[in-house]
């Protein structure tokens, strides 16, 4: 019997939706096994994100909730949660792929003296064992690795499982957090992008690229999304058009800026190199709008459009708005 | 300030085909290029500015076998003062876990402020080793820098929390830090700079040498193993929705809600 230990994530008060889906892939684990799943989250107000998260069809829920955890901190979190883990008797960890679990997941298995399968797109318990599997060689291949040492610990692609609920509610326990083990001090928070729907969760992504030929014509691709209606869409980036200064960062998609999967994806002016189809290459629908009909785009997209992202792109905008509205 | 950066030499996937090696378990390197994996020549920058503000030694580390003595060149020609080359045929076969307990056997015993790492490598896409060094080391860490600063005994560090949530942290030294895109751009290295640091010693250092057991690296130390590499099937090309740009989007529109994206 193996007991699996999820890590949730809440912001501001609210559970991140990765999560549930951590918690489905955690529950498909323990269930052959009869073992339990145990939810653990840390931060500070947590009760409205473990009400949401005992209803997951967890086990129990244990909140790490003090004012020494309201801000994430690597060094004081990753030790909270191995001793979780530890207590739990866990078999197995997850959390999702976010920028959160990347920074915390590696530290909490090394705390455990155990490996990590990061940006897993499955997981298994398979003859007395975890296996995972993900993609690697900027998505050219996929791996498939088994755990050789206890826990197992993943991290998992976000909207690769579907997000869990309807459970009826499991216990709550509250641990207060040692203050002492914070060692980095949050000085500034640039609330770049708040209120907007993060790009790993979103159902739908639109992205453009150097096809759009100018920073103001990201208004194309902010249009579309918006047609979906609030909290649906977000808009994602080319490398070219974020080393261009034209979006920031935060939304690049590929191999070196976010690995997304919605359920809709839409890559507009984007040739489709490598580096960017590593970044989006898992989702399940993809379109691509490109006036190149010879784009690799096309290679790994589902449905293309051969046109003019200028023209195009506002016909789609408005073929959406009137079925998501009626206008 | 002592500085340490921990790179990798990594195949250059941007053109290439993949095949996958006869043993299933790795790619047929006959015909790939290697080079610096990208976000470790985001490290090294950073490295070579901190000690171009500050003065100081930055120390290039990699594993791997000869081969591997190309990017710590490389990372020589960039500014870095001197290398090791961890080899020994005991780490082959390493895990993030194993590679990890590798460097923090080595930096251990050197001096440090900053231990810097790429964030993820372009390989095998794990993004482990910076998390787990700073944990066996036992100092702070700050993951997926894009802004980077060393003030009197601390360093602020830019990074994304979550989807667009970007903040400043601080955190005292030493600390280890992991580069993302973004944090800086690396600066050109000719074939002229790398000649200039071709009589450099590279210092190796076998397990052995770092008083590790044979077993508690390479495979032999790794918690996961792997059982194999697939290729995906080559996929069919788009289906391209011909006609009038109205009946393009129609048919676009129809084919997206019987998939039932909309």
């Amino acid at each position: 019997m193996s007991n699996v230990v999820v890590v949730a994530e809440v912001r501001g008060g609210l559970l991140k939706r990765p999560s549930l889906e951590a918690v489905t892939a955690a529950l498909q684990l323990a269930g052959p096994s009869g073992g339990k799943v145990v939810a653990i989250a840390c931060g500070a107000g947590l009760d409205a994100a473990c009400a949401e998260l005992g209803k997951s069809g967890v086990h129990q829920v244990v909140a790490l909730d003090g004012a020494p955890f309201a801000s994430y901190s690597g060094d004081g979190y990753a030790k909270a949660v191995a001793e979780q883990v530890r207590a739990a008797g866990a078999g197995a960890v997850l959390m999702a792929h976010t920028a959160m679990g990347k920074d915390l997941l590696p530290r909490v298995s090394a705390l455990l003296g155990t490996g990590i399968v990061t940006d897993a797109i499955a997981v298994a318990a398979q003859d007395g064992s975890f296996t995972a599997r993900k993609p690697v060689f900027a998505g050219k291949a996929t791996m498939t690795v088994r755990a050789v040492a206890a826990p197992f610990v993943a991290t998992l692609r976000p909207n690769t499982w579907a997000p869990a609920g309807g459970g009826v509610p499991a216990p709550v326990t509250k641990v207060a957090p040692a203050p002492g083990d914070l060692l980095a001090v949050v000085r500034e928070v640039v609330a770049q992008g708040g209120g907007r729907t993060p790009l790993q969760e979103a159902k739908v992504v639109v992205a453009g690229g150097r096809g759009l030929k100018e920073a103001q014509h990201f208004k194309l691709i902010e249009d579309l999304a918006a047609a979906f209606g609030p909290g649906v869409a977000a808009v994602g980036a080319s490398r070219a058009v974020v080393d261009a200064g034209w979006r920031p960062h935060s939304e690049q998609v590929g191999q070196t800026g976010k690995v997304v999967s919605p359920p809709l994806y839409f890559a507009i002016g984007i040739s489709g190199a490598i580096q960017h189809v590593a970044g989006m290459r898992t989702a399940r629908t993809i379109v691509a709008i490109n006036k190149d009909g010879d784009a690799p785009i096309f290679k790994i997209a589902d449905y293309g459009i051969v046109g003019d992202a200028f023209e195009v792109v506002p016909a789609l905008t408005a073929a959406i708005a009137e079925l998501k509205h009626g206008r | 300030m002592d500085i340490i950066v921990c790179i990798k030499r990594v195949p250059d996937l941007a053109e290439a085909g993949l095949e996958i090696a006869a043993d299933g378990r790795g790619l047929r390197t006959e015909d790939l290029d290697f080079d610096i994996n990208e976000w470790d020549d985001y490290a090294v920058e950073a490295a070579v500015r901190l000690k171009e503000q500050h003065g100081g030694v930055v120390t290039a580390i990699t594993v791997g076998d000869e081969d591997a003595e190309e990017v710590l060149r490389r990372a020589l020609a960039m500014g870095a003062d001197q290398a090791i080359l961890l080899d020994d045929a005991a780490f082959a076969g390493a895990d993030p876990f194993a590679i990890a307990t590798a460097l923090h056997a080595c930096i251990r015993s050197l001096p440090f402020d900053v231990v810097l790492c790429g964030a993820v490598t372009s390989d095998g896409a794990s993004g482990q080793v910076g998390g787990m060094l700073a944990a066996l080391l036992d100092v702070p860490q700050v993951a997926l820098a894009t802004g980077l600063e060393v003030d009197g005994g601390r360093a602020r560090v830019r990074h994304e929390v979550e989807g667009g949530l970007e903040r400043e942290v601080e955190v005292a030294l030493p600390c280890l830090i992991t580069a993302q895109s973004g944090l800086n751009q690396p600066r050109y290295v000719s074939i002229r700079g790398i000649r200039k640091v071709a009589d450099v010693a590279i210092a190796a250092r076998s397990a052995g040498d770092l008083g590790l057991a044979a077993t508690a690296v390479g495979e032999a130390g790794s918690r996961v193993r792997l059982e194999g590499l697939l290729l995906p099937p080559a996929g069919k090309r788009a289906e391209i929705l011909e006609g009038s740009l109205d009946a393009a989007v129609a048919t676009l529109v129809e084919r997206l809600r019987e998939r039932g994206g909309l």
